[in-house]
């Protein structure tokens, strides 16, 4: 009779977590999303505020949260964990130092899917995912190296990590492969925002005669600084054109949206995988904002024509050969680097005036 | 009818303890009209912060975890503020204390979990304390304000952190990412109840506990506060201030310097860039609404571990902007350094018109 009413609660217990796991599989997603800056920071938060509104128009995706301006590092394990604790089950951290954290609480949390933006470590419940960059990178390297007259190229860049580092190097890449002599000079700001430090660098870099500007920060302050000198400039994360209507060309920018929507439906489906997602122009993650006026048509067709080839694979901004600073070869001619290479980047390329603190 | 300001002979202990707590509730209450702007009910948000800090062990453990940091620096603060001495420098003092825990959790190669630890407390001990040392000898050698070399020096600490992770202390297998590598389990502090609450919140307590005996049993302690009181008195007493200056600033910076420790050892378990997100500086107003006494720091760091927790949840909820949990703290600070006026000062309603 024991053993009798044993097995049936092993069957009851089965074909109800059989059930739960059905319900599992299609349930309601809710959303919640930890950002580094304010999202009207009109650049990197702000574009994955325009991917979360994007997910939301799926019909079983919850209103989705954000916590903004959540610092990096210890502080926001507990950020993350308050949205595990009101109920979220997938969770993006958008931002490099959220890192260990992530890992931290997903380790307590194994029934919430995790999404890491731009780390390199995962779990079984959690995923990385970030963009090439350096695609859409190259190509405004292009335009950059065709606009400018003095060939001094501005820099104003946050901290000297690959991410940052590739950036720099595959737009150098880019206005060296139409213009040898044109040289790019770095400023570090130490900040991802602060729109009063980006300003002053974008303004040294001005001063020293730069004559096209870009720059990897989130606020639009280097787009303001080009405007007010006469001076041409390329922006970053959304089309920024607003801030700077004569001097903006155009802008590597991220469409978070697709790949947002994509993991919102892989979690209700069921069909969600602990992986590494490094997407480029090809799924349109991260693109070309359109240009401005002040392009010559000449110009804005080559760009176009290497967009192509590197959406077709038939382009690879650093296929070798490549030189460091100091003249080595550190991508041999026929060869393309890894991905590995590529996210532990840490030199320059020849034509960056610049250094990396090593 | 007439309004008259004059100073207080003596301000009563009644006073002195009610005023802090008043200037939190008009805080409060002014706050609670800016979430009224924003469409947020002030009884429910105040509820709400209370019950994320307090209401659960998950809660309760975040507060402690946030409160620890504060209690150490808000020591240091308070310990130098004792003698009239201005350490604005908490936040660069626990940088370099980290500083000094990470070198001997990375290269010092010692396997005792204990004598590791130990190791690990005196580096960010000493440290902190001779970073702060160098504005204190400057201040007792030739009269050089301790405010701006504390204030500047914190700017260096963090810069020079950030060169250690940026480049020699890189982690190399971080793929190039400015982190240091993460400490071993026997350069871990213990953590408990599955929570990220870690044996550093013991410590700062014992801490509060030595420097509470200190300033009030030993006769250092009385040198500190006639000091304190009366530089001029205390030299004619035969005391040497300018070693007491020193001693104290050192002080001051090795009690922010083991924050570092407790914080590198009990929840990061590695040096990285923004390793504070100001405590040293929420260290001032600690110092500042505890009116410096030891027990009254870790009062009132667990009170702004209750508000600092409680406050992730008006954005997790509300979706109120973070400016709101800044412009919250800075309103309590105002307020406060307003009620400074009235432990001074009193006001009178003079009735009918009396000559004066």
């Amino acid at each position: 009779m024991k053993k009798a009413a044993l097995l049936l609660l092993v069957i009851l217990t089965v074909c109800f977590s059989g059930n739960a796991f059905a319900v599992a599989a299609a349930k309601e997603i809710k959303t919640g999303f930890i950002y580094v800056g304010p999202v009207g920071d009109a650049g990197w938060t702000y574009a994955h505020d325009q991917g979360r509104q994007e997910m939301e128009q799926l019909s079983y995706v919850k209103p989705s949260t954000f916590i903004e301006t959540v610092p990096e590092g210890a502080e926001s394990a507990r950020v993350i964990n308050g949205l595990v604790r009101k109920g979220h089950n997938l969770i993006f951290t958008t931002s490099f130092g959220y890192m260990d954290a992530t890992i931290d609480v997903a380790k307590r949390n194994k029934d919430v899917v995790f999404m890491h933006c731009s780390g390199f470590k995962t779990a079984e419940n959690v995923g990385t995912y970030f963009g090439r960059m350096y695609e859409p990178r190259y190509l405004s390297g292009i335009v950059a190296g065709k606009m400018t007259k003095k060939n001094i190229i501005g820099y104003v860049a946050a901290f000297p990590i690959p991410e940052v580092i590739r950036g720099i190097n595959a737009f150098t890449l880019g206005v060296q492969s139409v213009n040898p002599k044109a040289e790019v000079r770095v400023v570090w700001t130490q900040t991802w925002f602060d729109p009063g430090v980006e300003r002053d660098a974008a303004d040294s870099l001005l001063d020293v005669g730069a004559d096209v500007l870009t720059m990897h920060q989130d606020a639009p302050a280097t787009m303001q600084a080009a405007e007010a000198r006469g001076a041409y400039v390329i922006g970053y994360n959304s089309d920024m054109r607003s801030f700077a209507p004569n001097a903006f060309l155009t802008a590597p920018i991220w469409n978070w949206g697709a790949l947002y929507t994509k993991l919102a439906e892989e979690v209700h489906n069921g069909t969600w995988k602990s992986k590494q997602i490094w997407w480029g122009m090809k799924e349109n993650l991260v693109d070309l904002a359109a240009f401005s006026a002040k392009v010559p048509a000449d110009v804005q067709a080559l760009v176009t024509e290497k967009a192509n080839a590197i959406k077709a694979g038939s382009l690879h901004p650093f296929a070798g050969p490549i030189k460091d600073q100091s003249g080595n070869v550190v991508v041999a001619a026929g060869q393309t680097p890894q991905d590995g290479d590529l996210l532990g980047m840490n030199y320059f390329v020849e034509g960056v005036q610049g250094t990396i603190s090593k | 009818m007439k309004l008259v300001i004059e100073r207080r002979e003596i301000t009563s202990a009644l006073i002195r303890f009610s005023t802090p707590i008043a200037s939190i509730g008009i805080a409060l209450f002014v706050a609670g009209f800016l979430l009224l702007a924003s469409g947020v009910s002030p009884l429910a948000a105040y509820k709400e912060i209370i019950i994320e800090a307090l209401g659960s062990i998950y809660g309760l453990s975040e507060t402690l975890v946030k409160t620890t940091p504060l209690i150490f620096t808000g020591l240091g603060v308070s310990l130098a503020f004792r003698m009239q001495i201005w350490n604005i420098g908490a936040e660069g003092q626990l940088y370099v204390g980290a500083m000094g825990a990470t070198w001997v959790a990375l290269f010092s190669g010692i396997q005792n979990h204990w004598v590791m630890m130990t190791a690990m407390f005196f580096a960010a001990f000493f440290c902190g304390g001779l970073w702060a040392g160098v504005a204190g000898f400057l201040r007792a050698r030739w009269r050089v304000n301790e405010v701006i070399v504390t204030l500047l020096m914190n700017y260096i600490a963090i810069l020079w952190v950030d060169y250690l992770i940026y480049g020699p202390w890189k982690d190399p297998k971080g793929f190039n990412f400015p982190l240091t590598a993460q400490f071993s389990d026997t350069a871990r502090l213990a953590e408990y109840f599955d929570t990220r609450m870690h044996s550093g919140f013991f410590l700062a307590l014992f801490c509060a506990l030595v420097l509470y005996l200190f300033i009030e049993r030993t006769v250092w302690g009385y040198e500190i506060k006639v000091i304190g009181s009366n530089q001029k008195a205390a030299q004619y007493a035969g005391m040497n201030t300018g070693m007491a200056i020193f001693f104290v600033l050192f002080l001051s910076g090795a009690i922010a310097g083991v924050a570092g420790f407790s914080e590198v050892a009990g929840l990061q378990h590695r040096l990285q860039h923004g390793l504070s997100p100001g405590y040293g500086y929420t260290a001032i107003i600690i110092a500042w609404l505890a009116k410096r006494s030891a027990i009254g720091v870790v009062i009132v760091s667990f009170l702004m571990g209750v508000l600092l927790v409680g406050g992730d949840s008006l954005q997790l909820l509300w979706q109120l902007p973070v400016a709101f949990v800044y412009a919250f703290q800075g309103l309590i600070l105002f307020f406060l350094l307003a009620s400074d006026f009235f432990i001074i000062y009193r006001v009178k309603l003079i009735r009918g018109s009396i000559n004066v």
